[in-house]
Formats: C-alpha cells, sequence, structure tokens
C-alpha cells in the first residue's frame, strides 16, 4: 500500500507494516522533551500516577530555555524541582541554563534522527520534522503517561504536502515562503494534518530554513511539519549524532495526502500582523509602521544563518533611537560560532543588547516585555494579542532581514531597500 | 463526567488562543486555582470573578490553538466551567482537555445559535445539546470510547493509574 511518510513512520513506531490516515495507534516514543515551563507540571502528573521510575531516561531530553537564568522565585523553583527530577529520574539528557532553546539543541546534540517518533511538552516540537522525524508537541499529562509508559495514542494525520516551486528573491527566507502559506490557509488549514514540504525550493533549503518551514506548521494547525531526508539531512547529522536511523519517504500514490503548489518566485518579504499568525500581508501594506522593540531570536529565526543575515544588514550601522532591539542566539554553539564571526561586536556596536541563549520575549514570560500601546517587531512565530507582555502591545511577525532593516529605521522596512 | 451538564453560557470568537486563556507570565504556576484566577485574562479580565461553578463556554473555530500548555484547560476547568462547546478545536488543547477530564464538544455552526447568557443543557450519554432560552437542540458526535472512558474516570492520570494495577 503506497503511504506516506506520516504513516510510514507511525506504522513502525506502533509495530506494524502498514498504517493509514485515520487509525489510532498506540506508538513507541524514541525521544520524550520537556522544559522548565511545562516540565513541572509533567513531573506533577507523573507522580500522581505512581510509578517509580521513568520508562527510559535516555530517551527522555530536559532542559530550561524559558526562563533562563530564573527571574523569579517560582522559576526559580521549578528549576529545582526539574533538577531534582532528572537526578533521582538518571536522566543524563539534561541541558541546565547554559545551552538555548529546545528545537535548537535536540537537533544540534544529536537527538534527532529521521523516521522516529519524538514527542515535547511544547507545540514547536513540530521543528524536528525538518529531519524527516515525526515530531510532535504535547500537553503534560500525555508526557506523564509517556515517562511513565513509553508510549502514546496517535490519530494517524493526513497529509498536506506543499510542493514549494521558484527561486526565492535575495531577501526573501523560508519565514516568508511560510507565513505566505500560512496567510492562504488559515490559523487551522491544515488542522490535524501533518505539513509536509516538497518541492525544489525546499530541496535547495539548507537544514535552518527547514526548520522555519516546520517550526510554523502549528500556525496552520498542523499535527507535525515534515521535510524528506536527502543529503543536506545525512550531512547534518554526520557529526552529530551516532544514532542508527531509517530514511522514510512518502509515496507519490499515498491515498491519504493532498497537494498544494505554492510558487515563490515573485513573493515579497511577508509579514504576520496582530493579532493572528494568518493575518499575513506583504511588506509594502505595513511599510513605516512605527515599532518600539525588535526581537531577533527564537526556535524560528535565531540560528547562525539568520544572526549572519542581520549583522551583514546592521554592520556600521546604529539602531534607531526610537527602538529597542534584542538579539538572543538559538544555542551556545551559535553563541560561540556568532562570536567568532564578530557578529556579536557588530550588534553590540549598533546599540542591541545580546541575550543569553533562551526563549527571550517570545512567550512573553521572561524578558522583554512591551508595554499598552507598544509595538514589537519579532522573528519568532506567534503574534497573538498579549504574547509578548501587554495585552494592549501588537506583534509584527517577519524574518531576521525585515527585522534587522527595520531596527535601523524604526519602522517596519524592506531590506531590499 | 457527569452524564448531563447544565449551565450559562460564556460566548467567545474564533481563534481563541492559549495567550488568550493564560499569559505566559504565569505559567510558572500550576495549581489549578491559582491558574483558575487568571483565566480569559487576555480577552476578559473580569472572567474569573464572574463564571459560575457549571458554567459552559462557546468558542468559534480553532478554539484553543497554541501553545501546548495545559495550564490552558487547568485554568478553564479551575474557573469552574462544566464543558467547551466550539465549531472546531485546535488538536493539542483538544488532546489537553480531555486528558484531564474537561469535556469539549465540537459542534459545527453552533455560534450562531448562542448566545452570552443562555442557559445550556447537555446531555452526553444521548449526545444532544439543547439551548434552554431558545428551546433548539443539536446533535452531538459520539468520542471515540477509549476517550469516553478516560473522561468518566476523571481524566488520562486516573484512567491510567487503573490500567497499570489492572495489568499488574
Amino acid at each position: 500500500m503506497p503511504m506516506t511518510m506520516a504513516e510510514k513512520i507511525m506504522a513502525k513506531a506502533s509495530g506494524r507494516k502498514e498504517a493509514k490516515a485515520g487509525e489510532i495507534v498506540m506508538a513507541d516514543i524514541d525521544v520524550a522533551m520537556t522544559h522548565d515551563l511545562t516540565g513541572p507540571l509533567s513531573v506533577e502528573s507523573f507522580k500522581k500516577i505512581g510509578t517509580e521510575k521513568v520508562w527510559d531516561p535516555e530517551k527522555i531530553v530536559v532542559l530550561f530555555d524559558h526562563q533562563v537564568p530564573a527571574d523569579s522565585l517560582d522559576a526559580a523553583q521549578n528549576h529545582i524541582m526539574l533538577r531534582e527530577f532528572v537526578k533521582e529520574q538518571n536522566i543524563t539528557n539534561f541541558y541546565d541554563v547554559k545551552e538555548g532553546v529546545c528545537h535548537q539543541i535536540l537537533p544540534e546534540k544529536g537527538h534527532i534522527v529521521p523516521g522516529e517518533v519524538v514527542v515535547g511538552t511544547d507545540s514547536h516540537t513540530c521543528t524536528h520534522g525538518a529531519l524527516g522525524a515525526f515530531s510532535t508537541g504535547i500537553g503534560s499529562t500525555d508526557m506523564a503517561m509517556v515517562f511513565a509508559t513509553g508510549q502514546l495514542w496517535f490519530k494517524i494525520p493526513e497529509t498536506i504536502k506543499f510542493e514549494i516551486e521558484g527561486t526565492l528573491k535575495d531577501h526573501v527566507y523560508a519565514k516568508d515562503v511560510v507565513l505566505n502559506i500560512i496567510g492562504k490557509i488559515g490559523a487551522d488549514g491544515a488542522t490535524y494534518k501533518a505539513c509536509e514540504f516538497a518541492g525544489e525550493t525546499t530541496k535547495t533549503m539548507p537544514i535552518s530554513e527547514r526548520m522555519v518551514l516546520c517550526n510554523m506548521a502549528i500556525e496552520m494547525g498542523g499535527k507535525t511539519g515534515l521535510v524528506e531526508p536527502d543529503e543536506k539531512t545525512v550531512n547534518y547529522l554526520k557529526n552529530r549524532t551516532t544514532k542508527k536511523y531509517e530514511i522514510m519517504k512518502t509515496d507519490p500514490q499515498a491515498a491519504s495526502m493532498e497537494t498544494m503548489h505554492i510558487d515563490v518566485a515573485d513573493l515579497e518579504p511577508q509579514i504576520a500582523c496582530p493579532h493572528n499568525v494568518d493575518n499575513v500581508k506583504s511588506i509594502s501594506k505595513v511599510e513605516g509602521t512605527p515599532i518600539d522593540q525588535v526581537f531577533l531570536g527564537s526556535c524560528t529565526n535565531g540560528r547562525l544563518e539568520d544572526l549572519r543575515t542581520a549583522a551583514a544588514i546592521m554592520k556600521g550601522q546604529q539602531v534607531s533611537d526610537k527602538v529597542r532591539m534584542l538579539v538572543i542566539p538559538a544555542s551556545r554553539e551559535i553563541y560561540i560560532q556568532a562570536m567568532d564571526e564578530g557578529l556579536l561586536r557588530i550588534f553590540a556596536e549598533s546599540g542591541a543588547l545580546v541575550c543569553n541563549p533562551c526563549c527571550g520575549p517570545c512567550l512573553g514570560g521572561h524578558i522583554g516585555l512591551i508595554g499598552p500601546g507598544e509595538v514589537s517587531l519579532s522573528t519568532s512565530n506567534r503574534n497573538f494579542k498579549g504574547r509578548q507582555g501587554s495585552p494592549d502591545a501588537e506583534v509584527y511577525l517577519s524574518s531576521a532581514a525585515v527585522a534587522a532593516s527595520s531596527a535601523i529605521k524604526g519602522s517596519i522596512t524592506d531590506p531590499r531597500k | 463526567m457527569k452524564d448531563i451538564v447544565k449551565g450559562k453560557v460564556w460566548k467567545f470568537g474564533d481563534d481563541i488562543d492559549t495567550d488568550i486563556i493564560i499569559p505566559g507570565r504565569y505559567l510558572v504556576l500550576t495549581d489549578e486555582k491559582d491558574l483558575a484566577a487568571c483565566a480569559m485574562e487576555g480577552c476578559d479580565p473580569e472572567f474569573a470573578k464572574k463564571v459560575k461553578p457549571g458554567d459552559i463556554m462557546v468558542g468559534g473555530r480553532n478554539f484553543g490553538c497554541g501553545s501546548s500548555r495545559e495550564h490552558a484547560p487547568i485554568a478553564i476547568k479551575g474557573a469552574g466551567i462544566s464543558a467547551v462547546v466550539a465549531e472546531s478545536f485546535a488538536r493539542i488543547f483538544y488532546r489537553n482537555a480531555i486528558n484531564i477530564g474537561l469535556p469539549l464538544i465540537e459542534v459545527k455552526g453552533i455560534s450562531k445559535h448562542v448566545s452570552q447568557g443562555d442557559e445550556l443543557e447537555i446531555d452526553m450519554k444521548n449526545g444532544i445539546l439543547r439551548n434552554l432560552t431558545t428551546d433548539e437542540d443539536f446533535q452531538i458526535e459520539g468520542l471515540p470510547p477509549f476517550m469516553v472512558e478516560i473522561l468518566n474516570k476523571g481524566g488520562l492520570i486516573p484512567y491510567l493509574k487503573e490500567k497499570l494495577i489492572a495489568e499488574k
């Protein structure tokens, strides 16, 4: 039977030869990730089940990224509780405050390989489909079940395949492509579907850009993002993991799949306007909108490529007096590399604040909150009302290039000008 | 899960996201009562004070979109809401709510037939949602049996606890 990638991975995980969309299966979990914000609830729920030990400490990854370093006594207490948990459960894949954002750290440290099932108590866990894993966000109670049994039930999703074609113009990126798709199909346009990104444009993208596509799958309701593994995937994994893996690909005749063709040759930089991610406009429609804060970072666009793009635009220039800019590399590895390449110096000289690797203002629960009436331009993935602080503030989403040029100008600015 | 729930409607629109339900700055909290005190703060800061135990929340499309934070259904349940009815739900929120024993009911087109303050009655067993104010009835699609069982046990944890003990 021709199957999609999602069906093949789920079939394997549930010990079957075949599986088709709509079926409910009990799947074995290969990687289970939790962090400082949703971890405490997961541990509390796990303890309520009454099982003393987790099913397999080697398959669990715990890390701190949302509130690092701790910014309140509550956060510090949550960190203490999770440190005790990893110790008592012998969880060695533990990354304390120093490493960075979960969806960068997991692939970077070799936890993600193609063909596996990954769950995380964070909705952007779908990012890891960029390496060909079935990866999805779950809640804390589901995670408690995984901790106890190593399994979780899934309804196998149908697949929506985005065939992306065309050469992107200068200063147009994966972020613009995915925002464009979300604008077209809506915030619930792919509800409970596997969003497989394909086509020549996807194939030419580096892993970091594929991660941007998959990261945003949840913003259209997707269960997971997916990209078919290729040579770039294998090269990325080469020095990062010793895990064995199986590459699975969607059969062209798979029944549970619809295909959408996206031509990006003429695409302009895209902006998601307040207060929904599917409220997407081309930059020409919102150019000149005044901004108070720019955030360059997050699990969407805090990677080295993003920092390089932004630094190239900002070199020798000053961030507008009207704007505060926060630059947050997504991981320690990226931070060090950006330091070696002189990027951090460019940001600091331009007047941007360079912070330690963390989620930053993305979730409005740590540093860089915005106040009533303020406007943020952010390279992160959500612009919901109140997302980055006050419910009376506004958040626009963009690529790193738009963020950089806008920080200099003090208003939303097309980086091509 | 009660067979019949009855309560006053709190009506919300489309795309009610998890940041509206419980903003990020409150995620350091884990206690149901603490979270309930901030429920829906993003769109109605007075909600937690006004809601009465047993009341029913009605939303539009894509209710609960966004984050995987279980704090969201916990805050709603903690505030006393007995069930959430919506045109459609985002899937992580859907799982989370069922897992903590908060019934969710999907009814297409329901927004047009329910107003703020209406009295609703939901007959879970017979699959009927009744608007007592307008005297209209709606069919509810049944959940898969294992989800009904999870709800009947009060959530995934008690369900699992029982199952693991039985397996021993």
